[in-house]
């Protein structure tokens, strides 16, 4: 039952995208009883996910990038 | 790119006792698109126009790249430029509107309460316009720091925790597989919690 804390932090990270299976959660949470490394890793890594929902961030597409570096290309 | 090592000798030319920055048109788009796009979406709440704003912007820095002096940082730089568009933007709309009627009212003629100016101050106890600037600094913050990710990491990052991508099509896109993404996504995100640590957390 016990997992390294490679594998508990893989699953934190999946956990912050709603991608760590309920069983996968079980085994974390069991880690984070016991390590606490992780579970202060843990709590910042949640932390960290609600500032960047907070935050609003919008970003442009690759193919918007493309576009904009074609552009300053021809301008050269 | 020629323009590069052309400005960059005129550069030194002029300046060859304060060479501190340099203009690097070629990696405006990576290391500025995000954060500038995040201020003009700002600014101009409408994706499509704030897209269109930095386009212009990286194209007039090139036009206008002779006059940059090399005082400011490359994207304080980029920025000014970028805010000058804005207030372009905001001139030609309005000039499209009609211009008839210009109406300064404090309230509505319907209002009981009259037109005291006592009445039209701010709430002091909302925190909306406070949390609203605070919401952008924060994003422009987490900008900055995904600008400093390798390139591979930054790109994982942002298409799966701002796009919304999916793992499989990420893993697609970029023939990677989902381990390798995690690891990826691991080290992203540490390395921007350290990036924010000071101020954020």
């Amino acid at each position: 039952m016990m997992i390294s804390c490679e594998k508990a932090a893989t699953i934190c990270n999946k956990a912050q995208y709603r991608e760590a299976t309920f069983f996968e959660i079980l085994k974390l949470k069991f880690h984070v009883l016991i390590c606490k490394t992780c579970a202060k890793f843990s709590k910042q890594n949640t932390a960290f996910t609600s500032l960047c929902e907070k935050a609003n961030l919008r970003s442009l597409s690759e193919q918007d990038k493309l576009k904009m570096k074609q552009e300053l290309n021809k301008g050269h | 790119m020629r323009i590069v090592s052309v400005n960059s000798v005129t550069f030194n030319q002029h300046q060859k006792s304060m060479a501190i920055h340099k203009l690097q048109p070629d990696t405006w788009v990576d290391n500025y698109g995000d954060y500038l796009f995040n201020f003009a979406v700002g600014r101009v709440s409408d994706s499509e126009i704030a897209k269109d704003l930095v386009s212009e912007t990286f194209l007039a820095g090139l036009k206008s790249a002779k006059n940059y002096k090399g005082e400011a940082a490359e994207r304080t730089w980029l920025i000014a430029i970028l805010k000058r568009k804005v207030i372009d933007y905001y001139r030609k709309i309005n000039s499209k509107k009609g211009k008839a009627e210009v109406r300064v009212n404090y309230s509505s003629p319907s209002n009981p309460e009259g037109d005291w100016l006592e009445e039209r101050v701010a709430d002091p106890y909302s925190m909306l316009e406070n949390s609203a600037m605070e919401n952008e600094e924060l994003g422009l913050a987490i900008q900055e720091c995904i600008a400093k990710l390798p390139k591979k990491q930054s790109m994982v990052f942002t298409m799966k925790t701002i796009q919304g991508i999916s793992t499989e099509d990420i893993c697609n896109e970029l023939g990677i597989n989902p381990s390798n993404l995690w690891v990826m996504i691991h080290r992203a995100r540490t390395a921007l919690m350290g990036c924010l640590n000071q101020n954020w957390f």
